[in-house]
């Protein structure tokens, strides 16, 4: 299967508070709570590494998940937001789409 | 509850300041008759102490920016502003008189993703608009702009200040805000000036039309409902504090100076001398506006109303006290529900020696806080919880 790398779109609002984090899109207004595994893809989502890498590399190490079910769950996640413009999918690195994000 | 109520509950839970209203200038290109800033400028913060804010804001947690004034477009550098606070991720919404926004600030506003731009309009007729900003044209001006927005795509809401001068104007702006595809929201309330002068209370509609207002359905919906008498209050609501101000928001002047809230002018610290953080977290002033729960109230414990009340204590505090009733809010009880406030009783006793008619209130009930208290469900491995 074709490699996937996420980028946090720039037409949001975004922010984490006590894990989670509270996204924003600026497009429709859609506002989206991300509980702490998926705020660590959220957070690694830089447009350069891998979703597998952030699956094996973040999610499997700090929240003690096999990498199965890591990559099943990080899949739906990443669809649901693309569908809303708040992630951006690519099977190429995205440049220079990632933004700093607290 | 809505997934935003929910994250406005868990900062609160975390001593968090979720959302900021700053005002970048008190400068403004009209003089509105009721308005209670001060126009000149004693030193406003320079482009680079606002930027150093926002991070500072964003570190803490903050997710709503309200940027406001004055009027912000006095500011050349409000773009940079803006940009800088969309770099931070804020949820911004923007306050304006729109005078000075054409098609290309409209575009920019849209390009930066704002996410709400707020237009006080006073009637939908230029001469009752332009006599109360003082501005000739700025009607006309304020519409051109809403106009602008709107094909950006742009959230647009009209505010409306009701006075006794455009009070019959009412109607008309309801119908102009259908028209332009605009949300509208009415504020009855005059806040005094913010060097205490309380002349501009004049201005403030009389009771009987604040009634009206409250029996309007287009304005209240279920006008019963909204009308009804209070119910007895219970722990919760004595437990319970009257708003966000000092819990979850606050208030930054132009100046740097830190308030509970933008109508609660108690100094509670100076981003310029003081880091964001240090003043939310251990000014007294704010230590105080946190302490302060509803059975600390020495005449509004005892009210009918405590439990239903909007009572403002930024306006109580303008008053005397920010643990004393505000006036205009008792009298917002009582227009709705007919029902005296403990603080008009206790006025009538001291104005006369032995009432004529004594009125017996019934007894009073809880309603939902403004952070109502939520259960947690089970959460999946990434959960996301969605909101339109
Ligand atoms: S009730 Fe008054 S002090 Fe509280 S948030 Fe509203 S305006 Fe501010
Ligand atoms: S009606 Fe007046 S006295 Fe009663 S709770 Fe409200 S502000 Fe206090």
């Amino acid at each position: 299967m074709a490699e996937k790398y996420i980028a946090r779109s720039k037409a949001i609002a975004a922010r984490m508070i006590g894990g989670e984090t509270m996204v924003m899109s600026a497009l429709d207004s859609t506002f989206f709570t991300l509980n702490e595994v998926a705020s660590t893809i959220w957070q690694a989502a830089d447009g350069r590494t891998p979703l597998s890498e952030i699956v094996t590399g973040k999610v499997c190490q700090e929240f003690d998940v096999d990498r199965e079910r890591a990559q099943r769950a990080a899949d739906r996640f990443v669809e649901e937001l693309s569908q809303h413009g708040i992630l951006l999918v690519s099977d190429q690195p995205l440049i220079d789409s990632s933004l700093e994000s607290r | 509850m809505s997934l935003i109520a929910e994250m406005s509950q868990k900062a609160l839970k975390l001593g968090l300041p979720i959302s900021v209203h700053l005002d970048i200038t008190y400068r403004c290109n009209e003089r509105c008759v009721h308005c209670y800033l001060d126009h000149d400028d004693h030193g406003e913060m320079t482009t680079a102490e606002i930027i150093d804010v926002l991070a500072q804001l964003a570190d803490a947690g903050v997710f709503f920016l309200s940027i406001s004034g004055g009027e912000v477009l006095m500011r050349r550098d409000f773009f940079d502003i803006v940009e800088r606070a969309r770099q931070l991720l804020f949820n911004v919404k923007v306050k304006t008189n729109g005078v000075m926004i054409r098609e290309k600030e409209a575009a920019r506003l849209r390009q930066l993703g704002v996410e709400q731009i707020q237009i006080s309009v006073y009637s939908h007729r230029p001469e009752v608009h332009d006599a109360i900003t003082k501005l000739p044209g700025s009607l006309k001006k304020t519409l051109r702009a809403i106009r602008f927005l709107k094909s950006q795509g742009l959230k647009v809401s009209i505010a409306n200040v009701l006075m006794a001068g455009n009070f019959s104007d009412q109607a008309g702006v309801i119908a102009l805000a259908k028209e332009l595809g605009v949300h509208y929201t009415l504020d009855p309330t005059i806040t005094p000036k913010m060097d205490g002068d309380r002349s501009i209370l004049a201005l403030q509609i009389p009771g009987s039309e604040l009634k009206q207002v409250f029996n309007n359905a287009e304005l209240v919906g279920n006008v019963e409902e909204f009308c009804a008498p209070p119910p007895a209050p219970d722990e919760d609501v004595m437990d319970g504090y009257p708003c966000s101000a000092g819990h979850t928001a606050c208030y930054i002047s132009p100046y740097g100076d830190v308030f509970p809230c933008v109508q609660f002018p108690l100094p509670s610290g100076n981003v310029r001398r003081q880091k964001f953080l240090d003043i939310w977290h251990h000014s007294t002033q704010l230590k105080e506006v946190r302490s302060i729960r509803a059975r600390d109230l020495p005449t509004c414990s005892t009210c009918a109303h405590v439990g239903t009340c909007t009572r403002c204590p930024g306006l109580a505090y303008m008053e005397g006290s920010m643990r004393g009733p505000s006036t205009a809010d008792c009298e917002k009880s009582f227009q709705r529900t007919g029902i005296p406030s403990a603080n008009m009783l206790k006025r009538a006793r001291t104005d006369s020696a032995g009432p004529l008619i004594q009125i017996q209130l019934p007894m009073n009930s809880a309603q939902d806080g403004p952070f109502p208290v939520e259960t947690g469900s089970p959460e999946a491995l990434v959960g996301i919880s969605a909101h339109a």
